[in-house]
């Protein structure tokens, strides 16, 4: 018997924080100006002491002022999107469950498109227009995954197979809706691309950051709060509520803040599909599935994850780019196939 | 067994025997329709009985007699319609989950799992309901898990895959993690289904044994007429939705009632031990 400690718990994430660390130097370095990494250290220092001011070459602003922040995007973006996974295969009792699968994302990217259009018709304060975005991606996600969630039950059980079948088509429809929208309406709406296939390539205002990585602490903290009852919900509700879990409310915390964790990673990277389906199978194939261990774990791993995936993505065919989401579908795609496989009776 | 004896003893008996009664179901009734506006498509009708500590209660009866219904009355998940079942003098469906499952722990008659776990772990969930979410386990609790295991025989599958384990194995394993919920009141739905004989023997001898070592007060569901005989100090018969009888097995045990429940022409006789056993005589 080898109960969770507060100590295995940090040895496994401090392994993984630096697993991160030498995948971000890496996502530093590589792109389509190479960087020396004496170069790289010495302006990150410069960053660090509040130096910037004095970082001069063309390569250290490259470094500082693109790929930095498109790293931070890719760390959160990954992380949100992992836990948003992890937290739907637990509470929808579905292993192939993601926010992509399911069609959430698309949901969210409908949601943060019609806030777009519907910005210039609203006269509101500048704050407040600058979340409009990110709440109607909120809004829709937790729409769709209500919708999903009543789809997929079948007396009263969820079922398996409708359950996904219900958030690939509700996805495909609202794609459908997405292209007609971006079809016969102009203005500020990003690419297509951006919205159905998601790319970490659009650079954010600085306060932009600050809200992203506050919102993700807050859902995540939400959801670890109930990280123990998910590990009984693994076994149904019924069974969850008989040791003592108040299933209801887990539910309902758990799908809120998931929504939020989509609807935050959507509103500024488009959907991007399979990390959080592929990373939480990972993690608990090298952790095990105590939701303890497995929340904070699928997220320094979505993080790791989808900033390799992004030095990928802007370098396999520099000096052009490719979507991170074609990458990350790419890889994820196939091992969603081979889970079917080996998962579905 | 019922109030009225308790009552006819010394006062002082009478007390002591009062508080040892721990499950008190009093004309508990339900009814589950599809829609409200339609004739409910399933009913039990004023239900009651007590049970005190260390005793083992069966329910019995044929298919959709409301057996399992009673059970889920019993563990909180369903309301009552009306009357009440009282643990310990607390109405328990108003008890919060987490406070019920301190009291009350139930076994099913299948656990899925999602994920492969070991069975520790597995036994540990019983836990959860004695500590808040964030917690980890503590040494206390890995003894309580370790003293259930070793209850029900199963301390050498403590490192195995619930699912690489046998079904008697795992249903052993069921229990335990029920025990280490440490309850006041153990429930089990059919809990001999899917198992062999010796299996079903075994696990009966745990539960007769654990109920008088632990006091705990047992509640079960099975369709095993003689082995609800054998180990059970009560019995509650019941059909469509109705509780014909309850009390000891001898007097539940006649022929010409039981032929009438299960609707099947049968045979009882007595046993050395006292306890009726129960032969079915098909084609007559």
């Amino acid at each position: 018997m080898r109960p969770l400690t507060l100590r295995r718990l940090l040895l496994q994430c401090s392994m993984l924080a630096v697993i991160l660390f030498v995948v971000v130097v890496i996502a530093l370095k590589f792109g389509a100006v190479p960087v020396s990494l004496y170069a790289l250290g010495r302006d990150l220092l410069r960053v660090v002491f509040g130096q910037s001011s004095q970082i001069s070459s063309d390569y250290g602003l490259i470094v500082v002022n693109i790929r930095l922040p498109r790293i931070l995007l890719g760390i959160t973006v990954g992380a949100s999107l992992s836990v948003a996974g992890t937290s739907f295969q637990a509470l929808l009792r579905n292993p192939l469950a993601d926010p992509y699968v399911l069609g959430v994302s698309m949901g969210a990217s409908l949601g943060a498109i019609l806030a777009l259009i519907l910005e210039p018709h609203l006269t509101i304060s500048p704050l407040f227009a600058a979340l409009l975005t990110p709440l109607g991606a909120f809004l829709g996600a937790a729409a769709t995954i209500t919708a999903v969630y009543f789809l997929g039950r079948r007396e009263g059980q969820l079922d398996s197979a409708t359950l996904l079948l219900g958030g690939v088509i509700i996805s495909s429809f609202l794609s459908a809706i997405i292209m007609f929208l971006m079809n016969t309406l102009s203005g500020n709406l990003r690419g297509l691309s951006f919205w159905l296939m998601g790319d970490l390539s659009t650079p954010l205002q600085k306060s932009a950051y600050w809200f992203l990585g506050i919102g993700f602490l807050l859902a995540t903290g939400a959801i670890y709060t109930t990280a123990a009852d998910l590990n009984m919900l693994l076994a149904g509700e019924k069974e969850a509520m008989h040791l003592g879990v108040d299933v209801p409310r887990v539910r309902l915390v758990v799908y809120i803040a998931a929504s939020v964790l989509t609807g935050l990673a959507v509103s500024v990277s488009g959907a991007i599909g399979y990390v959080g389906l592929i990373v939480p199978h990972a993690m608990r194939f090298i952790f095990g599935s105590d939701h303890r261990t497995l929340l904070p774990t699928a997220a320094l791993g979505g993080a790791i994850a989808l900033v390799f995936a992004d030095t990928l993505a802007r370098t396999v065919v520099a000096p052009t780019e490719v979507s991170v989401g074609a990458v990350t579908a790419v890889v994820g795609a196939p091992l969603f196939i081979y889970l079917l496989r080996r998962r579905l009776p | 067994m019922s109030s009225g004896s308790a009552l006819a003893r010394k006062p002082a008996e009478s007390a002591r025997l009062a508080s040892e009664v721990r499950l008190s179901v009093e004309q508990v009734s339900y009814a589950y329709s599809a829609n409200p506006a339609q004739a409910p498509l399933f009913t039990v009708e004023a239900t009651s009985f007590q049970a005190r500590r260390g005793e083992i209660v069966a329910i019995l009866g044929p298919n959709a007699s409301g057996k399992s219904t009673l059970l889920k009355l019993i563990s909180g998940a369903l309301a009552p319609l009306s009357g009440r079942i009282l643990l310990n003098g607390f109405v328990i469906h108003t008890l919060t989950p987490r406070t019920r499952a301190q009291r009350i722990a139930v076994v099913q008659q299948e656990s899925t799992l999602l994920f492969p776990a070991r069975a520790w772990e597995f036994v540990l969930q019983g836990r959860h309901a004695h500590g808040h979410s964030l917690r980890f386990e503590s040494q206390e609790d890995v003894v309580i898990a370790k003293n259930a295991l070793a209850q029900v025989g199963a301390a050498e599958l403590s490192d195995r895959w619930m699912d690489q384990i046998s079904g008697g194995e795992k249903q052993r394993v069921i229990l335990a993690r029920a025990l280490a919920q440490q309850p006041l009141l153990l429930l089990l739905d059919e809990p001999t289904l899917h198992l062999d004989i010796a299996a079903q023997i075994g696990l009966l001898d745990a539960l007769r044994r654990l109920a008088a070592e632990n006091r705990y007060t047992v509640v079960v569901v099975t369709h095993e007429l003689n082995l609800a005989a054998e180990y059970a100090d009560q019995v509650v018969l019941m059909q469509r939705g109705r509780c014909l009888r309850v009390g000891p097995p001898v007097n539940i045990y006649q022929r010409e009632l039981l032929e009438q429940v299960f609707q099947t022409p049968l045979s009882v006789e007595f046993g050395s031990s006292g306890r009726p056993r129960v032969t079915v005589l098909p084609g007559t």
